[in-house]
């Protein structure tokens, strides 16, 4: 996993709440392997007609926005199913934040292990964030993980929570696996005092 | 290891959790030891990540397999397999197991079926356990008084290399509904009332519990509909206690605990629920008698409504950001305010998936479709849970009053409920489903999916139109 820490760049807003990871990856890619280009399935159905043009006023398609690399989502922002390839398909597509007032949970899970940052402000500063987008498109924010800040292009500061574990994968871009397995005797000892095979 | 007070009254998920810790870290995330890990047809990107890693799984004897996202449900494409994409990713499960050496309930085996259906019904999944599985309808487990929740590709990577998952404690929430089921009013119901009152994130977080007369009253299959549907309420799981419902559904399973285990396993799962004075983060409470059957209208499972309800009119709608999604959702479901949702004409019903594919289910669609003809003009299917759901509705001569009927019996799968095995709706269809989700697009581009029980699936699949299936039970 590529280690994430600083990101300045555009901001594409979606408010709409509740948006599904099924409107972000549709159903019908989750058989691609994770080498393709996940950022090609990105909102298929909602950002290309079924003829396969673009469809003229979805976010990504705006000019502005076509090389935001933070996503303004809205409440429960990635709801609903658990793939992964979401995350992959925000990835590929070159997202690296995604700010909303809160999200699917194992949406969440999963950016971190992608180096993909999920950051939960206040509602009233996604708001004021995605107000910024619009009266300004491609206006550039800023991420700083290590300070843990959000600042809008007219210069606010928020100030984000993260797990410190999170924090401190997505710096490092650790392999959560190999970290684990440096505590393989713990588990071990586990196993055997619970007994391995049954529980 | 911190060790929990032992005195301190704990609520069952505290007790589940504590007993899987393996270690702690200072910054509060907890190292949890997976008991049964589940594996289907869609999990191949982590098998593929792991053997990049040249790392093996740890404990094959705890991973179980079956496919059901990619399996055709029309008996004759499921023996031709023709579908390359299909076949791919059940041979990539069946590759997996082979190589790992876990337990695969493969295409041609009597246990296939959808993994939520298939981890209770063969008593692989029991209560006290964790259990995790890359799908997030994996909290339909938690029915069995078991810790239950779906996770990503990465994290199925992780359990199947180190059999355990970093998790930070989650809040925990309790819904009670007191009181007596109303006529006609299902499990499905009782969710979609519960997921219509908190919202879809009115969970997120939280660890369910669900308590309260009416659901000690759910049969098992009830209560798994109940803990499915968890996930749309943004709940990170959903439990309910076990009590004798829940041993006496385990008991005589194939891979339930037989003779001296049993008593031991039976003394330790008696010690689940929680302590009557543990307290919850949050309480909510449901009066299960004003419970009336219930569908979906719009775009989201918090659209549920009552039957005898109508659309609601966005001008009583205060919000102007709610206003915005209803006329978006009208737009896309082909809806106009005020229609009552009765006179909604259906083309498509779909009766199966892991909230209600199981032979209670089968057997409420069934009593009202018996000695009835699905309407002119619509597409009716009924697709079991799983291969012994199958064999057990056919065994009660469910199959012959379905075909009677003109539904179309088909094999054991997911199907409809996602499409991903390109069983879709056309665009502009409008499917009534006993599904969890009414996403755009879920049951193929354009589809327009109103969720309900079975009985009521039935009910439209008879009167071509949403139903309130009460005036059919009087009947019938
Ligand atoms: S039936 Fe539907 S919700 Fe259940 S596992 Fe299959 S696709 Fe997922």
């Amino acid at each position: 996993m590529e280690p994430v820490s600083r990101i300045r760049a555009g901001a594409v807003p979606f408010a709409r709440a509740n948006i599904d990871t099924d409107q972000i990856l549709p159903a019908r890619y989750l058989a691609r392997p994770r080498d393709d280009n996940h950022g090609e399935y990105l909102f298929r159905d909602v950002r290309l007609a079924p003829d396969g043009s673009e469809v003229e006023d979805f976010p990504l398609n705006r000019p502005h926005w076509r090389e935001a690399r933070i996503v303004l989502g809205g409440a429960n922002f990635a709801c609903g199913s658990s793939r992964e390839n979401a995350v992959w398909a925000l990835y590929d597509h070159g997202i690296r934040a995604v700010i909303a007032p809160s999200f699917g949970d194992i949406f969440a899970n999963n950016s971190v292990k992608n180096g993909m940052l999920a950051i939960v402000l206040p509602a009233d500063a996604v708001a004021e964030l995605m107000a910024e987008a619009e009266a300004e498109p491609g206006a550039e924010i800023s991420v700083d993980l290590p300070a843990q800040t959000v600042t809008s292009a007219g210069g606010t500061v928020w100030q984000f929570d993260i797990d410190p574990f999170a924090k401190r994968s997505l710096l490092e871009g650790l392999d959560e696996l190999a970290f684990t397995l440096t505590h393989a005797d713990d588990i071990a000892a586990f196993e055997r005092r619970i007994g391995r095979g049954n529980s | 290891m911190i060790e929990a007070d032992a005195n301190e009254p704990r609520t069952m998920f505290d007790k589940i959790w504590d007993a899987h810790r393996v270690l702690e870290r200072e910054d509060g995330q907890t190292l949890l030891y997976v008991d049964r890990h589940l594996v289907h047809d869609g999990s191949a990107p982590a098998f593929e990540m792991l053997r990049k890693r040249g790392i093996s799984p740890r404990a094959p004897e705890r991973t179980f397999a079956t496919p059901d996202h990619y399996v055709s449900t029309d008996p004759t494409e499921r023996a031709a397999m023709t579908n390359e994409e299909n076949r791919g990713m059940v041979e990539a499960l069946e590759r997996n197991a082979a190589a790992s050496g876990f337990r695969l309930f493969g295409l041609k085996d009597g246990n296939q079926g959808i993994v939520h259906v298939v981890g209770p019904e063969t008593g692989i999944s029991q209560p006290g356990m964790l259990i995790v599985c890359g799908d997030s309808h994996t909290s339909t487990h938690g029915a069995l008084g078991a810790l239950a929740f779906g996770i990503g590709a990465t994290e199925v990577a992780h359990v199947l290399g180190s059999q355990t998952l970093w998790q930070r404690r989650p809040l925990t929430m309790r819904i009670t509904v007191d009181g007596e089921l109303g006529y006609g009013v299902t499990a499905k119901d009782v969710i979609l009332a519960i997921i219509a009152r908190i919202g879809t994130a009115g969970a997120t977080g939280h660890v369910m519990e669900y308590a309260g007369s009416a659901i000690r009253g759910l049969s098992m299959e009830g209560r798994l509909t109940l803990c499915n549907m968890s996930i749309e309420a943004g709940g990170r799981a959903g439990m309910v206690a076990p009590d004798e419902t829940t041993y006496a559904y385990i008991a005589g399973r194939d891979f339930a605990p037989k003779g001296a285990d049993w008593d031991t396993e039976l003394a330790r799962w008696r010690r689940l629920p929680s302590d009557p004075a543990a307290l919850f983060d949050r309480e909510v409470t449901l009066d299960g008698g004003a419970i009336a059957p219930m569908v979906t209208w719009g775009n989201s499972p918090e659209d549920a409504l009552p039957i005898d309800g109508s659309i609601p009119n966005p001008d009583d709608e205060p919000d102007a950001a709610r206003r915005a999604i209803m006329a978006d959702n009208f737009a896309y479901m082909g809806l106009t305010a005020d229609t009552p949702l009765e006179s909604i004409a259906v083309n498509r019903v779909f009766i199966g998936s892991c909230t209600n594919g199981r032979i209670e289910d089968l057997r409420a669609a069934a009593a009202i479709a018996q000695g009835r003809r699905v309407a002119e003009g619509v597409t009716a299917w009924v697709v079991p849970g799983s291969a012994p759901v199958k064999r057990q509705a056919e065994a009660e001569g469910l199959d012959r009053i379905f075909i009677e009927a003109g539904f179309d019996w088909r094999e054991a799968g997911c199907s409809m409920c996602l499409g991903t095995n390109g069983e879709i709706a056309a665009p502009g269809e409008r499917v009534a489903s006993t599904s969890n989700r009414n996403f755009r697009g879920r049951q193929g581009p354009g589809a327009r999916t109103h969720l309900m029980g079975p009985a009521m699936a039935a009910a439209a699949a008879i009167e071509g139109r949403l139903t309130d299936v009460r005036r059919l039970m009087k009947d019938a």
